[in-house]
């Protein structure tokens, strides 16, 4: 039986401001309120509130049966509970259905994942949190921005716990092998692969009304037919894209939420089911490994990091970003973690690509990439002069030994609260068999399991105050 | 095909960039089997290159003398003597009265002397001689300078006429037109059976401002020639801890020399490792000294004056930025060159050469604040300044000027076969 994962990507960035070189060390303010209220306002009427209509009426009438998974970036969730509060409630309404799973990804919707394991780590759980917050489940399937992945990404993931994660069927990854298959992360078996069919998926997202298109009108059976017609053993057909590409890319007009609507029906027809990545990760087996060594992304032909990181000016800004990536860490100072976030979002680096005829053309404020990194860089000149200003009269060197300093006491006091756990949990097991054994007995272990706790606990409130020592320090 | 051709400069006497341009197209021409240009100039010096035959105008009787043949020979400096003769056989009317030389020709100042109106007079008063004389396919006539020359020999020989417009009076003089000159010009391109204008801008503003039919107005672009090796051994002179940035050209209206000194007082504002530099001459070079000191950046912007031949190239190699904030540029050579010295370039929008540069940061001429961003980016940032550098190498490297003369002649086909 094969079965259909929807997903649906919510993204949008904070824009920048038109910010010149004289403004630098003036004005900390990098933002354009105008633009981002326009756009999110626009983009949440013409798609995300008639989309996720339709995808509540489909869960309406499909109970048990419809499912889909909806991703939200951090930058979304703030500009879309400050200007579109709407959205989020139809996102708790669709919710309340159970026909959603949300999924995790970077807070801030950059390359973290590329560049800092530490940020990165911290970005997914403030994520986590927040969608927690929002819908009251935590995340247990991961999706990283512009569905960037590699084995390294892979092996992080895991480590964080995350169960299943998507990226994208790219040919140059998987040659023969085809993407209606589970597969596993090639260094952690433990986390397993959702592969984007991008055919499937770009048939309606960027196609679906493109009238010189030879399957243009597209309709649901037809879409139907072709999952069902691909070979018995292709068991799972992964179709991921951004929510806007209903409405948006693909308007209202060309009939694309008919179309959607229609397609239950038509797949219950041929006996295709729905289901959400999280069931496919606990039912599914994996086939195999899959050794990605150069990162994926679902974006252009070429499935890569070229609309991001393909010129010297993208790589130079991602580079210069990340540099102070520790610092920003340590100072835990709120102002600047946001500035930060927003700083990260990928579409700041798709503004200065120049590619050729890379989809989505388009630049916002900015004429031409040399604009966009103009701008870009006068803004991160500003900011980099703040966080290096709260560490007065200390060299480069100084805070980077500081850093790591309180880097690796963070890892040892991850240690010892994993060992206090594990001891407390010895220390139930041994009450729970106590009452069985003999008195005597019971005291002795008793005493034993104690004499251990204290030691570990005074190493940890040590720690703990070393870390506060250096903090003020570098404040 | 034979090409009969009006020029009114030509290397190696340059005035402007109209000689650099009318060499280049005339050797993209050469370049293709069966095409014979015949260059029609005011008054060659006879050192002029040998791949096209040149016609000196001042050597062209008017009126009807009997020097011998000997006595030619010492006289003349481009023609010889049988092509005086030829010519003296098509005299069409009587010239005497306009002051002739002792062989029957009009002399020419050479330049833009200020009886410019009346020797371009005299220079389509020739071209009719030289019309009946010479049989062509086609007419091409550079600038206003020879439009009438041409119109004259169009009507004389009955062949098509191209035109070329390298600019306009509306980019000269930030619209306030000279009225002699724009008739001269509306004449020309009324008359012509194709107008190529070296870059859209300038094709809209002769369907614009001129009134001429979209259909005969083609925007033919110019290009640049590869580096001499002589220029590529040039070794740049850098100092590390100051940065260069140039403006280069004319000092007129026309190029906004005052948006560059503005800019310049902003950059200098926030940063003094960076010099700037105004290289050339002009109507305006007193003003921009005096403006810059009255900016309070005098110690950081020097004027070295006029530059030729090498040196500009030098100049190119020793700046870090080239900055052109024309008002109102038809095409505009020098960041092409520029930039193939390595040296990224930031235009004005309203620049023709633009429209096929993508690997140059273009603002529009009056946003001085757009301008000094990049100038400081440019100057800070070494990444972002070696991508351009070296992008900016390879994107004029693929502009040629034997495409140029390909593109000229499918152009001359079509019109003939009109």
């Amino acid at each position: 039986m094969k079965t259909v994962c929807l997903y649906f990507e919510i993204h949008q960035n904070i824009h920048l401001k038109r910010y010149r070189f004289f403004d630098i060390g003036t004005d900390h303010y990098y933002y354009d309120d105008y633009e981002n209220e326009r756009s999110i306002t626009e983009t949440a009427e013409k798609s995300y509130v008639p989309a996720l209509e339709a995808l509540i009426e489909m869960a309406r009438k499909n109970p048990g049966y419809f499912k889909c998974a909806i991703s939200l970036s951090g930058t979304a969730i703030e500009l879309l509970e400050n200007y579109a509060p709407q959205v989020l409630e139809l996102l708790g309404e669709l919710n309340e259905t159970g026909a959603v799973e949300f999924l995790a990804e970077p807070y801030s919707h950059g390359f973290s994942s590329l560049k800092n394991p530490e940020v990165f780590r911290d970005e997914v759980n403030r994520l986590c949190k927040k969608v927690k917050s929002l819908f009251g489940k935590s995340p247990k399937v991961f999706r990283n921005s512009c569905l960037i992945y590699d084995d390294e990404i892979g092996a992080q993931v895991a480590d964080m716990g995350f169960k299943g994660m998507l990226a994208e069927g790219a040919k140059h990854v998987l040659g023969w092998k085809s993407p209606h298959f589970v597969y596993n992360c090639c260094r952690n078996p433990k986390l397993k692969l959702l592969l984007r069919d991008h055919s499937l998926s770009e048939d309606i997202s960027f196609r679906f009304n493109d009238s010189n298109w030879s399957e243009y009108p597209l309709f649901a059976e037809r879409y139907a037919d072709w999952v069902a017609q691909l070979p018995e053993e292709d068991q799972i057909v992964n179709i991921f894209m951004e929510l806007c590409a209903l409405g948006i890319f693909q308007p209202l007009s060309s009939n694309i939420l008919e179309f959607m609507k229609a397609l239950p029906a038509q797949f219950k027809q041929r006996g295709i089911t729905f289901s959400t990545p999280s069931e496919i990760c606990s039912k599914v087996k994996s086939s195999g490994d899959l050794v990605v060594e150069y990162p994926t992304s679902w974006v252009d032909e070429e499935r890569d990091l070229s609309p991001w990181l393909g010129n010297a000016m993208q790589r130079e800004a991602c580079e210069k970003l990340y540099s102070i990536a520790d610092r920003v860490r340590a100072i835990r100072d709120r102002k600047l973690q946001q500035d930060f976030d927003y700083l990260q979002a990928s579409n700041n680096l798709r503004f200065m690509s120049t590619k050729a005829n890379s989809y989505g053309g388009y630049r916002g404020i900015y004429d031409s990439p040399y604009d966009a990194f103009t701008n870009y860089m006068n803004i991160l000149g500003d900011f980099t002069a703040r966080v290096n200003n709260l560490y007065p009269d200390m060299d480069n060197e100084e805070i980077n030994s500081l850093v790591t300093t309180i880097k690796n006491q963070e890892t040892e006091l991850e240690l010892k609260d994993k060992e206090i756990q594990k001891l407390k949990s010895m220390v139930a097991r041994f009450e729970a068999a106590a009452p069985a054994a003999a008195e005597v007995e019971k005291k002795v272990v008793k005493k034993a399991p104690a004499a251990k706790k204290t030691p570990t606990k005074t190493v940890a409130k040590k720690t703990a105050n070393s870390k506060k020592a250096v903090s003020p320090k570098s404040k | 095909m034979k090409v009969l051709m009006f020029g009114w400069e030509f290397p190696p006497k340059i005035y402007g960039g109209l000689a650099v341009a009318s060499y280049c197209i005339t050797n993209g021409l050469s370049k293709i089997p069966g095409v014979e240009t015949t260059f029609c100039l005011p008054k060659p010096c006879g050192e002029e290159e040998k791949f096209l035959r040149i016609i000196g105008m001042n050597e062209v009787p008017v009126a009807w003398r009997d020097p011998d043949s000997n006595y030619l020979k010492g006289r003349l400096v481009n023609n010889t003597p049988e092509d005086y003769y030829r010519f003296r056989d098509h005299i069409y009317a009587d010239f005497n009265y306009k002051g002739v030389n002792d062989l029957g020709c009009l002399e020419f100042a050479g330049g833009y002397p200020g009886n410019l109106y009346e020797e371009i007079n005299n220079f389509s008063i020739i071209a009719g001689v030289v019309a009946r004389t010479e049989e062509c396919d086609i007419i091409h006539a550079h600038d206003w300078l020879t439009f009438p020359a041409g119109v004259h020999a169009k009507q004389v020989s009955g062949k098509p006429l191209v035109i070329h417009v390298h600019a306009t009076d509306f980019d000269r003089s930030r619209g306030n037109v000279n009225p002699t000159v724009y008739g001269i010009e509306k004449d020309g391109m009324d008359h012509a059976d194709c107008i190529m204008c070296v870059s859209e801008l300038t094709r809209q503003t002769v369907i614009n401002h001129y009134h001429q039919d979209p259909a005969k107005c083609i925007a033919m672009h110019n290009a640049v020639y590869p580096l001499s090796e002589e220029i590529q051994a040039i070794e740049p002179h850098k100092n590390p801890d100051e940065k260069v940035v140039t403006f280069l050209g004319r000092i007129t209206m026309q190029k906004g020399p005052e948006y560059f000194v503005e800019a310049a007082a902003l950059v200098l504002k926030r940063t003094r490792n960076i010099r700037f530099c105004m290289a050339g001459s002009g109507d305006m070079l007193n003003d921009m000294i005096t403006l810059a000191a009255e900016r309070g950046i005098a110690d950081r912007f020097h004027f070295p004056g006029f530059m030729r031949g090498k040196q500009v190239y030098e100049c190119y190699k020793n700046s870090d930025v080239f900055v052109m904030p024309s008002v109102s540029e038809p095409f505009g050579i020098a960041p092409l060159e520029a930039m193939q010295c390595g040296c990224p370039s930031i235009i004005s929008k309203q620049s023709g050469c633009g429209e096929i540069l993508s690997k140059c940061i273009k603002t529009d001429y009056w946003d001085i604040n757009a301008m000094a961003d990049a100038m400081y980016s440019l100057c800070t940032n070494d990444a972002y300044h070696k991508y351009l550098a070296e992008e900016g190498i390879k994107e004029v490297a693929e502009i040629s000027w034997e495409k140029v003369g390909e593109r000229i002649y499918r152009c001359y086909q079509e019109v003939i076969n009109r």
